[in-house]
């Protein structure tokens, strides 16, 4: 982007038309270099848009960006896979993500203001031991969190998805540095000596004061549960509790042997992911992470 | 719930509401944190032992091996070669995802670049998408049958690519991960250049400085610390790879069951049904992910993780 200004720079006053010229095509180059970007992140999106549209003989056989015939047989199709699982495995997704985030979001808030506004003993004990945990590769626990759920008969509920995703130590990381910043300490103050009780500063105050910060805390969680495959993929055995990712994964697999399945693979994909984008796009101005200072700017 | 309202009348430092308010979280995170990792340690010394024809009840017991697992693990030839198979997988990724992030959050803090909004959202958006999705999606453009890029060479004609060979899988999974990772560290580097104080750029311009300049000799020290924190992240990210590669293999020959050693991980506790193999080498895997987090912060001396009062 700098070679364009050096050039700029290197410009004669009354610049001959072909330096202008040049000029003004390096000018564009960042803008292109950027779209160029846009482009390489779009094309998948772009690509599953129209491979939804081809029947299963068209999805090997025609050119990859010409349309296909049959977008509605396709949907109909998986609409009607077995008795309308689809469906089931997208109000899981949901579900997991959704409760799941919520909770974490409510539980990371109240956490957050406990760690930055109140000092009391075990307080850098219990800061250090979820920084630890932020650090620790949730991976890695899914093997000991499945033998601990067997052993109390829980695998392959929806709990067994749901309660290991409630707690992220990331976003109480994320909270308690926004709670330092977004809840003065003479409001507090104030509201404690006119007699306000803690759990009322908590929820009254304290807690609409972070909604900002603590709505990023959810999308952080909403996306890593919903992205989250090992977990779910561990715990359960049921098809009917399948997350949508987990159901995909399995149709891709069943592909191998009944190709026709493909179609139903990618045509669920491109639904599956219309959500996440339209919430995505709804929400990204709370998308603004400065892992440094202030954490969470909304 | 009273004697929280007690204990906060008047100013007084209130002495029961701060652990009413941390124990939910507390607790969780004993059971779902704390007591796996130490399950985990203890089955990684145990075995089970078979006795006889490992019929009836009685016959399999556990048995106290110490530090066998971990031998084992460590000279288990399959798990080390997945070990360098992850390395080499994250030497294309790391530097090549963050090589890109810093370039676009570069040029988003241009204020001459255009359709920067656009741009922004676009290359953010496959963050949206889960990596078993995005892993379908390219999976597809990857197969020979449906590849664009091949369409493409066979216009030209060029010969095609494999990029689900042995070799080229290295890519394929890289460029997954990139695409679906670039967006995200472009949005935090993007947001520490907006917190540099403007006036240090109208400065270095005054002293005839060039953007390029400005980028490379003011913007870039000052990202440093920024730039450490999301190698770490993505450092951390690349060594869990597994729903990528998983999603990948249904469709070629070229990753095997334990390509890399979460894969192993599992394919030992669930194929083999070996727990005690598995959580051992989880365990390494948690120390190598610690000694590597760690040392990148204490290389930094990052305040990142630091307390802010």
């Amino acid at each position: 982007m700098s070679a364009v200004l050096v050039e700029d720079r290197a410009v004669t006053p009354t610049p001959p038309r072909r330096a202008r010229s040049i000029a003004s095509a390096l000018g564009a180059l960042p803008t292109f270099v950027l779209l160029v970007g846009a482009v390489y992140c779009l094309f998948p999106v772009a690509w599953v848009l129209i491979a939804a549209t081809k029947s299963s003989g068209e999805l090997f056989s025609t050119t990859t960006f010409s349309l296909g015939s049959s977008l509605f047989a396709n949907l109909s199709e998986l609409v009607g896979y077995r008795d309308g699982l689809f469906w089931k495995w997208m109000a899981n997704s949901a579900l997991y993500a959704g409760v799941g985030a919520l909770l974490s979001a409510a539980l990371s808030g109240v956490t957050g203001y406990a760690l930055a506004k109140y000092s009391f003993r075990g307080r850098a004990l219990i800061f250090n031991a979820l920084i630890a945990g932020v650090l620790v590769p949730a991976v890695v626990l899914a093997i000991p969190q499945y033998l601990l759920m067997a052993k109390i008969g829980l695998t392959d509920t929806y709990l067994s998805v749901l309660l290991p995703s409630v707690v992220s130590p990331y976003g109480i990381y994320l909270a308690r540095i926004y709670a330092a910043a977004a809840v003065p300490e003479d409001v507090v103050e104030a509201a404690r000596t006119d007699g306000a009780s803690e759990v009322r500063i908590l929820g009254s105050i304290a807690l609409p004061m972070m909604v900002p910060g603590l709505v990023t805390v959810f999308l952080f969680q909403f996306v890593s549960i919903w992205n989250n495959f090992m977990l779910p993929f561990i715990m359960l055995g049921d098809d009917e509790k399948f997350p949508v990712t987990l159901g995909l994964y399995t149709l891709l697999n069943q592909g191998n042997t009944t190709p026709a399945l493909y179609t139903l693979v990618v045509t669920g994909s491109l639904v599956s992911v219309l959500p996440l984008i339209a919430l995505f796009l709804t929400l990204q101005r709370y998308w603004r992470v400065d892992l440094l200072s202030g954490a969470v700017k909304a | 719930m009273t004697s929280i309202r007690v204990s906060g009348r008047g100013g007084a430092a209130p002495k029961v509401a701060p652990y009413a308010f941390v124990a939910p979280a507390v607790v969780l995170f004993l059971l779902v944190f704390a007591l796996p990792i130490g399950y985990t340690v203890y089955l990684s010394l145990f075995r089970t032992e078979v006795k006889g024809l490992g019929l009836g009840k009685g016959s399999r017991s556990e048995v106290f091996v110490g530090l066998d697992n971990y031998v084992r693990a460590l000279t288990d030839s399959e798990l080390g070669a997945g070990a360098l198979r992850v390395l080499g997988y994250g030497a294309i990724l790391v530097p090549t995802m963050l090589g890109l992030a810093l370039v676009f959050a570069l040029l988003l803090d241009e204020d001459r670049v255009r359709a920067r909004g656009f741009s922004r959202i676009a290359i953010f958006l496959p963050y949206a998408i889960p990596g078993v999705i995005a892993s379908l999606l390219w999976g597809f453009l990857y197969l020979p049958a449906t590849s664009p890029l091949n369409q493409l060479l066979a216009e030209l004609s060029l010969p095609g690519v494999n990029l689900l060979s042995p070799t080229g899988i290295y890519f394929a999974l890289a460029n997954i991960a990139v695409w679906g990772g670039v967006g995200y560290n472009m949005v935090v580097l993007y947001t520490a250049l907006r917190s540099i104080p403007r006036d240090l750029y109208e400065a270095a311009r005054i002293d005839g400085c060039s953007p390029m300049q400005i980028a490379l000799r003011i913007k870039i020290p000052l990202l440093a610390p920024a730039l450490v924190l999301t190698s770490l992240f993505s450092i951390i990210a690349t060594l869990q790879v597994f729903a990528e590669p998983m999603t990948l293999a249904p469709l070629t020959n070229s990753l095997s069951r334990t390509w890399t050693p979460l894969m192993k991980v599992y394919q030992d506790a669930f194929g083999r049904g070996d727990i005690y193999s598995a959580a051992a080498t989880s365990v390494l895997i948690a120390v190598v992910m610690f000694v590597i987090s760690f040392g990148l912060l204490r290389i930094t001396r990052s305040r990142a993780f630091g307390g802010e009062r």
